[in-house]
């Protein structure tokens, strides 16, 4: 399979009145055609800045650096903001997590969704509408041709959620980053949504990065994850194993959250990690988890951790070696 | 969307009514209206007949019916001044007032928009400064001011335009100038707040991701969005410009319903002073109404309830 994105060494820093914010930190990745990477990490790690600067869609301030980023085969690094346009939508689209505000108020449905392919092929305004058709009942919408006369405020939340889904297709992208996709929406809409994106992602052969902070959800879809905390990815691998031997002591802490059905008695206080995430204002000295880390000694607060690569596209970032990691979660679990 | 217009259309008559209660009171308080026909000296059985003649002796509800009645059917009544009937006065002196309003609102709209947008898009930037010293200058000069400066500069020492009379399309570029100047400032700084707004929504975030050029951005997802509450406000400012008018029409001897209202305050024409009040706050009660229809157009979430 072919590597679609490519990511080294990802940094944005956005200047703020306090000093310089610091927000996603020597981020590294890769997405093949076909596979489904999920980012996850607590509220505030940097997840969405990752996400738009790969689209480069960073506010406006925020201060974008990177070894490499080459989206299919193309370096994005020396790419001209009109390259970017002729991208975005196009061969990379983006979901967003808030659908109730993400659409025009003022425009139709059928508008918004032609309006993408319009400005990225050279067809007509027919071939558009019956392409935003299609695409509408592939997404399961009902009447679909009836919907495209609709304004956004006429539509649920699940189903503006599923246009904008429809829009990100509209092109046929090689790449579709969905940020929080469901977050905003009714568990059992949540899980619809979920279902279909990974079912269009096989069957229209894309690469997706879906953002979450819910390891439920990742288990079901991803085939590879990574892990992200103040900035980092903390560890990577694919989903069977970083479920099965998580090495980060992070992971391990995030793990011990989810609730197991069967295993876990209703009622029990679910597991979560002491401890507050670092501020992102600066440079971070040591490695940035000493502080809420169980198995945190002295090196720990004052030497700088590098990733650390175990085996092709399986990563930690700790001190620790992967034996002492493996047997601290095998501790954790007796 | 009909019910919606329904229900302002109604409010619209309402305040009609009102306003033509306090405009048929404003004539009914200015004094004795018999004494004032018959003159000063006129006896006091002369009084007394013109009493009777025009009715003034009916109750009140009475005389309010009837020329509520005649201003319906397009009669306001004579002028004291002229004896001639004031609604042929008015439709002479009404168009001139209503194309000052509309390109003073128009000079107003082509200069404030624009900036409003331009400050948005560079915050902080020396054209958002300059917009906003442009915009603290006109909340702060009188109009009169303005339009005398503009008379000495360009009509005196440069002699490129005239400085008063009706007669061509020159004649109205500085009047238009002087009156629609003074709006720029809000319409400017609501263009400029919406602007800002609307920049920062979600919305705008997806036309990005979708790879819409700027312009698009700008003015196809933003702009219609940012208008929307300054429609209003334009209609409000048309409304305002009427009653400039009348400093303005004065200073430029220019032959509208405002130089009108002057000349007949200061001749005591009150049946020509009432019909002008009338007519104005009903255009302004009309203006407001289409604004808000416009503003429902607008807005898919009012037209589509
Ligand atoms: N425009 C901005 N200006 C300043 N700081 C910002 C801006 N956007 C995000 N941040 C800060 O950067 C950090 C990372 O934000 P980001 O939105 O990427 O988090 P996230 O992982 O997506 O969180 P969530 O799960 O809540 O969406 C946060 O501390 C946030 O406060
Ligand atoms: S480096 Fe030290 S503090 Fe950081 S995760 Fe590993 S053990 Fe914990
Ligand atoms: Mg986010």
């Amino acid at each position: 399979m072919s590597v679609i994105l490519d990511v080294q060494a990802l940094d944005v820093r956005i200047p703020l009145a306090q000093g310089m914010l610091h927000p996603v930190r020597d981020v590294s990745f890769a997405v093949e055609r076909g596979e489904t990477l999920c980012i996850v990490g607590e509220s505030g790690c940097g997840k969405s800045l990752t996400s738009l600067a790969l689209m480069d869609l960073l506010p406006r301030r925020a201060e974008r650096r990177a070894a490499r980023l080459i989206f299919a085969g193309e370096d994005l690094t020396r790419a001209s903001e009109a390259r970017m346009t002729d991208l975005r939508g196009n061969k990379m689209a983006m979901i967003f997590q808030e659908p109730m505000t993400s659409l025009n108020p003022s425009y139709s449905i059928g508008n918004q969704l032609e309006e993408a392919l319009l400005r990225h092929r050279r067809i007509g305004r027919r071939e558009a509408t019956d392409r935003a058709i299609y695409l509408l009942e592939k997404v399961g919408i009902t009447a679909a041709a009836s919907r495209l006369t609709q304004y956004p405020h006429q539509l649920s939340g699940g189903l503006r959620q599923r246009v904008m889904i429809a829009m990100a297709l509209m092109c046929g992208p090689d790449l579709i980053i969905a940020d929080e996709p469901t977050t905003a929406l009714d568990v059992t809409i949540q899980a619809q949504i979920l279902h279909l994106l990974a079912q269009l992602q096989r069957e229209f052969k894309m690469g997706l990065i879906l953002i979450t902070h819910d390891l439920g959800i990742v288990a079901r879809v991803a085939t590879r994850v990574a892990v992200m905390y103040a900035g980092q990815i903390v560890e990577t691998g694919t989903v069977a194993e970083l479920f099965a031997r998580p090495l980060h002591p992070y992971t391990q802490g995030l793990l011990r959250c989810i609730p197991v059905p069967g295993r876990t008695k209703r009622g029990t206080h679910l597991g979560s990690i002491p401890g507050i995430v670092p501020n992102l204002i600066g440079d971070l000295v040591g490695c940035s988890f000493h502080n809420r880390c169980e198995h945190a000694y002295e090196s720990c607060a004052a030497t700088d951790v590098s990733q650390r690569e175990i085996a092709p596209g399986r990563a930690y970032r700790c001190l620790l070696t992967a034996e002492q990691c493996a047997a601290n979660a095998a501790k954790a679990a007796a | 969307m009909l019910a919606y217009a329904a229900k302002r259309i109604c409010l619209a008559l309402l305040v009609a009514l009102t306003v033509s209660i306090i405009s048929f009171g404003l004539l009914r308080l200015s004094g004795d209206l018999a004494q004032a026909l018959a003159g000063q000296s006129s006896t006091a059985a002369d009084v007394e007949a013109l009493r009777k003649a025009y009715g003034l002796d009916q109750p009140l509800t009475v005389q309010y019916l009837e020329w509520a009645g005649k201003v319906l059917a397009g009669d306001f009544g004579d002028s004291f001044f002229f004896k001639e009937p004031v609604a042929a006065m008015l439709a002479q002196r009404l168009p001139v007032t209503m194309l000052l309003g509309a390109s003073a609102l128009t000079f107003a709209l082509v200069l404030a928009v624009p900036l409003g947008v331009v400050a948005a898009m560079r915050p902080n930037s020396w054209i958002d400064r300059l917009a906003l010293t442009l915009a603290v200058l006109g909340q702060a000069l009188p109009s009169f001011w303005f339009a005398l400066m503009l008379m000495i500069v360009f009509g005196l020492t440069l002699r490129w335009l005239p400085i008063s009379g009706t007669g061509t399309w020159q004649h109205f570029v500085m009047p238009s100038i002087a009156l629609g100047y003074y709006a720029t400032p809000a319409i400017m700084r609501l263009t400029r707040a919406g602007m800002m707004e609307v920049m920062a929504s979600d919305y705008i975030r997806t036309a990005r991701a979708k790879g819409l050029r700027m312009p698009t951005v700008l003015f196809k997802h933003a702009l219609r969005n940012a208008v929307i509450p300054v429609v209003a406000l334009a209609a409000v400012q048309f409304g305002f410009m009427l009653g400039g008018s009348i400093v303005i029409e004065t200073i430029f001897a220019l032959h509208g319903v405002g130089y009108l209202a002057w000349e007949s305050i200061t001749r005591a024409d009150f049946p020509v002073v009432q019909a002008i009040v009338l007519v104005l706050a009903s255009i302004y009660v009309v203006l407001t109404l289409l604004a808000d229809l416009l503003n429902a157009f607008l807005d898919p979430r009012i037209r589509i309830a």
